[in-house]
């Protein structure tokens, strides 16, 4: 039963990283600062993915939530819904977990250049479109007319609050909130994101789309955007399946002929849109 | 001196000394041989391990080990064992960690086992083997190291059962590549023989140590006349050229809710499936929390689990499961890894409980197209 190789190969085994900072969010998803054992920090593409890896406990694909151009610390915005994440939740400064990866293909930045940019996230959908936004922001001259929609149940699950107060109040980046209930004391939009999709400032022709969020919210999305003129082949999802190997080999992930690890999780539209429109696939 | 791409002719009565010369050079011989009923690849050492003088009747859902009237080394069609339990293993250990203060620590195990030597491969199993190369020869480093090690030694077929369409699939019967050495099986009443075809050098060193006999042009065309017997045995046949089409055009169609009432999803089919790749990964802690190991074994898209994803399964109903298998097999596989999924070799009719024929099934598709015509 051993494996007759040496150690390691680091898209199999994974690679020790230190808790430096441990922030909640919202009630069940927390933010971590994670350092590398060795030093050496994760070099990634903004959309990739990890295999985040807890001793004895298990191991969940996670996306990365830092930026591309500020690798270390290695950051990831994790939502308890289950042992492991509810686990890695959990854990405390100084404390240790492994990481391999990055995996995957991410979003079309450097195709993108020259465009105007629609970036439309759903509740937790926001964690990996956060390094899209940010290598944006420190590279806005290469892009047209910028947009954010950003879509949460209630104000209380907000994402980032802090960060998206800061990205509303400049003046090269279009920043819409809504929400599906609220307060009396709520400011902003009610309603689904898609609706937001009519009060982007964009130039269809010229516009890409990222989105990332529940595949029903994606579905309209999608639709909404076709009513704008916004083509598949420019409009960018973020899949969610079930990564176990996150190397192409265990067949969890697969989606119609695409592996979700290595062919995704970033898609152009007009690669799945047959499978994306169909159920149980 | 034998070379590559030349023939030559074993006697029935030296076969041992093939065995024989393989075990000289370290390798661990894994062959066909009778257990349990049936034929199923294990260890052999010696000719009387294998499966002489017996057969094996095949239908959907039936399989019979049967008594030959002859001596016939390979006078049957095989199991429900393949190649593939060996190289891509039912259970695999990844890696093996340990807790270390705050931390941890990977252990290093590492143990050379014996290379492996495949005795009697078919030639739908070779191409399974092909397919499977394609899937794990880049990311798996303990298949990697028991592939490019093993040394095959295919079987031509000289007959075919009721649920074999590999004539169909293009990988059969007979094996133009891909094997160290071939053997054609050629039993006549005065004289029993093989034809050896020479596949690359490793083979050609083995038969070195193996005496044999030039062939002449009518052993040559002894061997070709079992290929044809075979193929004339052919029990299925599935109409392949346009099947990706087909189904990428159907993945909306009654049949499914069909094949779903008849099918149990007890996962069958994928386990005999030759080319069939799933596994799950999970972690196994000591009882004492210090040590830990992550553990593959062969996993089934038929399980409701294997679509799991927070909050629920994405292919929940037996249709999507066995449309997913299907269409896999057949035709998004095409477009993951250049080649069919499908090697034609029957198993999954052969060892459904309920009998579920692929080929019928695509063949209701196509059929219900011809009448409705397609939109």
């Amino acid at each position: 039963m051993d494996p007759p190789w040496t150690q390691s190969d680091p898209l199999l085994t994974p690679r020790p990283y230190r808790v430096t900072r441990n922030r909640r969010e919202l009630q069940d998803t927390v933010t971590l600062e994670l350092e590398s054992g060795d030093g050496a920090p994760l070099s990634f593409s903004a959309g990739q993915f990890n295999m985040l890896y807890l001793f004895g406990i298990g191991e969940v694909p996670i996306s990365i939530s830092g930026s591309p151009h500020e690798p270390d610390p290695l950051v990831h915005t994790i939502r308890s819904v289950g042992a492991v994440t509810k686990a890695i939740c959990g854990l405390k400064r100084g404390q240790t977990l492994g990481v391999r990866g990055p995996f995957g293909k991410g979003w079309p930045l450097e195709a993108a250049i020259g465009q105007d940019l629609v970036l439309i996230a759903g509740g937790i959908g926001l964690a990996p479109l956060r390094p899209a936004v940010r290598q944006v922001i420190a590279q806005r001259d290469r892009y047209g007319k910028v947009s954010l929609l950003v879509g949460a149940r209630t104000p209380k699950d907000l994402l980032y609050l802090a960060e998206l107060k800061e990205w509303r109040s400049r003046f090269d980046l279009q920043v819409l909130i809504t929400v599906d209930s609220a307060g009396a004391d709520w400011r902003s939009h009610v309603g689904v994101v898609t609706m937001l999709i009519s009060k982007a400032e964009f130039e269809a022709g010229e516009t890409v789309a990222m989105i990332c969020g529940p595949e029903v919210m994606m579905r309209f999305c999608v639709a909404e955007l076709r009513k704008r003129g916004v083509v598949a082949e420019n409009t960018y999802l973020s899949m969610e399946r079930n990564m176990k190997c996150a190397v192409g080999y265990c067949g969890h992930c697969q989606f119609g002929p695409t592996f979700v690890c290595k062919d995704g999780p970033v898609f152009p539209l007009a690669r799945i849109e047959p499978f994306f429109r169909m159920r149980g696939v | 001196m034998v070379s590559p791409n030349s023939k030559v002719i074993l006697e029935r009565d030296r076969l041992q000394t093939i065995l024989d010369a393989i075990r000289a050079q370290g390798f661990r011989i894994l062959g066909p041989t009778v257990r349990d009923e049936a034929i199923i690849y294990d260890d052999i050492s010696r000719v009387e391990d294998l499966p002489i003088g017996w057969t094996d009747e095949q239908g959907a859902g039936r399989y019979r080990l049967c008594k030959r009237s002859d001596q016939a080394v390979f006078g049957f069609i095989g199991g429900a064992h393949s190649s593939k339990q060996f190289l891509f293993l039912p259970r695999e250990m990844i890696w093996k960690v340990v807790r270390e203060g705050k931390g941890f620590r990977f252990v290093d195990t590492q143990r050379d086992s014996a290379p492996l030597a495949f005795f009697g491969v078919r030639s739908c199993d070779l191409h399974a083997i092909s397919i499977q190369d394609k899937v794990f020869m880049p990311v798996d480093p303990g298949y990697r190291a028991r592939r490019e090690k093993a040394l095959i030694v295919a079987v031509q077929c000289g007959l075919a059962g009721k649920t074999c369409f590999c004539a169909s699939m293009g990988t059969g019967p007979r094996a133009t590549g891909d094997f160290d050495l071939a053997l054609t099986e050629i039993l006549e009443k005065q004289r029993h023989y093989f034809v050896v075809e020479i596949g690359t050098q490793r083979g050609a060193e083995i038969m070195e140590h193996v005496s044999h006999q030039a062939a002449a042009a009518s052993d040559l065309e002894k061997a070709e006349a079992a290929t044809r017997r075979a193929l004339s045995q052919m029990g299925r046949t599935m109409e392949a050229s346009d099947v990706k089409d087909l189904l990428y055009r159907n993945y909306e169609h009654p049949q499914w809710d069909d094949v779903a009432r008849r099918c149990l999803t007890c996962a069958n089919c994928t386990l005999v499936c030759p080319t069939c790749f799933c596994s799950s990964l999970e972690d196994a802690t000591d009882l004492s929390g210090d040590q830990s190991e992550r553990r593959r074994q062969w996993d089934s898209c038929f399980n409701l689990e294997h679509s799991y994803l927070h909050g629920g399964n994405i292919r929940s109903s037996p249709k999507a499961r066995y449309r997913q298998w299907m269409t896999h097999k057949l035709a998004t596989w095409q477009d993951q890894f250049g080649t069919s999924g499908c090697v034609g070799c029957g198993r999954c009719i052969t060892w459904c409980p309920v009998g579920i024929d692929i080929t019928a099934e695509v063949r209701a598709i196509r059929e219900s197209e011809k009448r409705h015509g397609n939109d």
